[in-house]
């Protein structure tokens, strides 16, 4: 039984990790989302798709705890998430690399890397990390943020494959870095689905996207208005580009 | 002996001693401001009153109970330290969504609650706290006598100082720390529990500042306005060394204590200011401090 198998297995019934179900949220006074609802299954990996303020990053911050205020139902494991603080939602088994990348400045590479507690037992060791992030190694000792954008963002990643956690929320990973790196993040993403983990990818780079999901959901005003499996995305390359306006 | 500059040795080191005993209390105090300034972000305004209170608790622990010095070093900085945890639960945590203005008017004004209940008790003549046998007497260096003390208060508070600095920049809890100091809210997303973080902080601060009292108990004499005339020179340390630097804090502790020493042989009008004008010509040149970041 492969890993993935072994994950899906413990979440039955229903063959879904993560049921999001007509969430609504808002920053103070601005409603943002309008009612989002997807799906996730066990060992998969989904992208939201959708133009610049569309809700993909507000999406992936009301899944962790860190909008102020949430509506609807976020189910993760049979486990409603939604009254949770964002401290229990990540010992629930979720981690979340965030768009601005959050390396601290006050830490080092080494103190960054090492940050985020183990939420439970089965994460990648830290040679482990390193061997898949090789240029990291290199600069343990230096301050996080005295590398450039392409590292801080593999040591963003580096950091919560550490944790045992095998539910990803990345947002847009490969955001302003050199084509070698994104294919290198590619790779890893690969790896980590190889090894059961499960991905929800908020990504800009369509060609990206393609090439490591399986299933992709449109964002739209604060909505998911459709979803297009990876098989069937040639044949609804117009319709997706008028959706995103490329 | 030889005059150095006119001043006799003994006078001068007796003021240097002097200046780095003032420069272990303000480095004891500035340190505690800002390990809660870093991670609360408010200026605690009590500090003062909480040293007040670690001295008068050691007081009251060896009058009404017995408890000897050694053990109020260590009994006195959890209790009051304990009585911060309190305040914070209950009083302070309720701020942290409001303007920093509003942190700061609640500790000003718990610090003078805080000393109006001492005052009430015990008055304002101050009450004796005598040196412990072990370290009292005192040793003739030569060039001057070193009472045995006072060289333990400057060693305690170096240790006690490099010790905290060593615990947040050299730790794994430490590294919690900072890393919530910059991005709470992301700590908080990998799983760290922050309010419960900004609870045992704020507590250790006020332990910090109450360990500075049963040090100081010997020395001063133990009364409710102790605080109140110590911290607003400690604040001005703080406002030199740049609010919320760990090693600021430190260092410009000791080395203002020392200034203000040799301020006191070469010109001992200027003594009582000399701080704030330190102050006024750091914050022309540097507005963040010495060791502060600008943000
Ligand atoms: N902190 C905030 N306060 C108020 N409004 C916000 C905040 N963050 C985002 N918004 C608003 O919420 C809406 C959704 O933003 P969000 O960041 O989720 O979009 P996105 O799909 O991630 O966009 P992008 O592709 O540019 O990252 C936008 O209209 C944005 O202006
Ligand atoms: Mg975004």
């Amino acid at each position: 039984m492969s890993d993935a198998a072994a994950t899906a297995a413990e979440t039955a019934p229903g063959d879904i990790q993560l049921s999001v179900r007509d969430l609504n949220g808002w920053y103070g006074e601005s409603h943002v989302l309008h009612g989002v609802s997807f799906d996730v299954r066990p060992g998969e990996v989904v992208t939201l798709l959708g133009r610049n303020g569309a809700g993909k990053t507000s999406t992936l911050r009301a899944i962790m705890g860190l909008l102020p205020r949430r509506e609807g139902s976020i189910s993760f494991e049979g486990r409603e998430l939604l009254g949770l603080p964002p401290r229990q939602i990540a010992r629930a088994g979720i981690a979340f690399c965030p768009e601005e990348r959050g390396i601290f400045s006050t830490l080092s590479v080494d103190e960054n890397l090492m940050l985020p507690p183990i939420v439970r037992p089965g994460g990648l060791g830290r040679e482990e990390v390193l061997d898949i992030f090789p240029n990291l190694k290199e600069r343990l000792s230096s301050q996080g943020t005295k590398l450039s954008g392409g590292e801080q963002q593999m040591l963003a990643i580096a950091r919560i494959l550490r944790t045992g956690a095998k539910f990803l929320l990345l947002d847009e990973p490969t955001e302003g870095l050199a084509p070698v790196i994104v294919q290198q993040i590619g790779r890893t993403l690969a790896m980590l689905k190889a090894r059961g983990f499960t991905i929800v990818l908020v990504e800009q780079n369509f060609r990206f996207a393609a090439s490591v999901a399986d299933r992709h959901y449109v964002v739209e005003q604060g909505r998911v208005i459709d979803m297009i499996p990876n098989a069937d995305l040639t044949a609804n390359t117009a319709k997706l580009h008028a959706y995103l306006g490329v | 002996m030889v005059e150095l500059f006119g001043i006799p040795p003994q006078a001068l080191f007796g003021q240097l001693l002097l200046g780095l005993i003032n420069g272990s209390f303000y480095a004891l105090l500035s340190l505690g401001l800002a390990v809660i300034f870093g991670l609360l972000n408010i200026i605690n305004f009590a500090h003062g009153a909480q040293y007040m209170m670690g001295a008068f608790v050691a007081w009251m622990m060896l009058t009404y109970f017995g408890v000897n010095y050694w053990w109020a070093l260590l009994l006195v900085p959890l209790a009051v330290g304990a009585t911060g945890i309190v305040l914070e639960r209950l009083m302070i945590s309720r701020l942290y969504h409001l303007d920093h203005l509003y942190g700061l008017l609640l500790t000003f004004g718990l610090a003078l609650v805080i000393q109006g209940l001492f005052r009430n008790y015990y008055g304002v003549s101050g009450l004796p706290y005598s040196i412990p046998a072990e370290l009292s007497g005192g040793t003739n260096l030569g060039f001057m006598f070193l009472p045995t003390y006072r060289g333990w208060v400057v060693v305690a508070s170096l240790a006690v100082c490099l010790g905290t600095w060593f615990a947040i920049e050299r730790t794994q809890l430490g590294a919690y720390l900072r890393a919530a100091t910059e991005n709470p809210s992301l700590v908080g997303a990998f799983g760290i529990n922050v309010p419960r973080m900004i609870t045992l902080t704020y507590g250790f601060g006020v332990a910090l500042a109450a360990l500075a009292g049963v040090l100081a108990a010997p020395i001063y004499s133990v009364n409710p306005n102790m605080g109140a005339d110590l911290i607003i020179v400690v604040f001005a340390v703080v406002v030199i060394g740049g609010m919320g630097s760990i090693l600021g804090a430190i260092l410009t502790g000791f080395g203002l204590g020392i200034v203000e020493g040799l301020v006191k042989v070469f010109y001992p009008e200027a003594s009582a200011v000399a701080v704030f004008v330190i102050m006024a010509l750091v914050l022309l040149v540097k507005p963040a401090g010495l060791f502060g970041r600008v943000a």
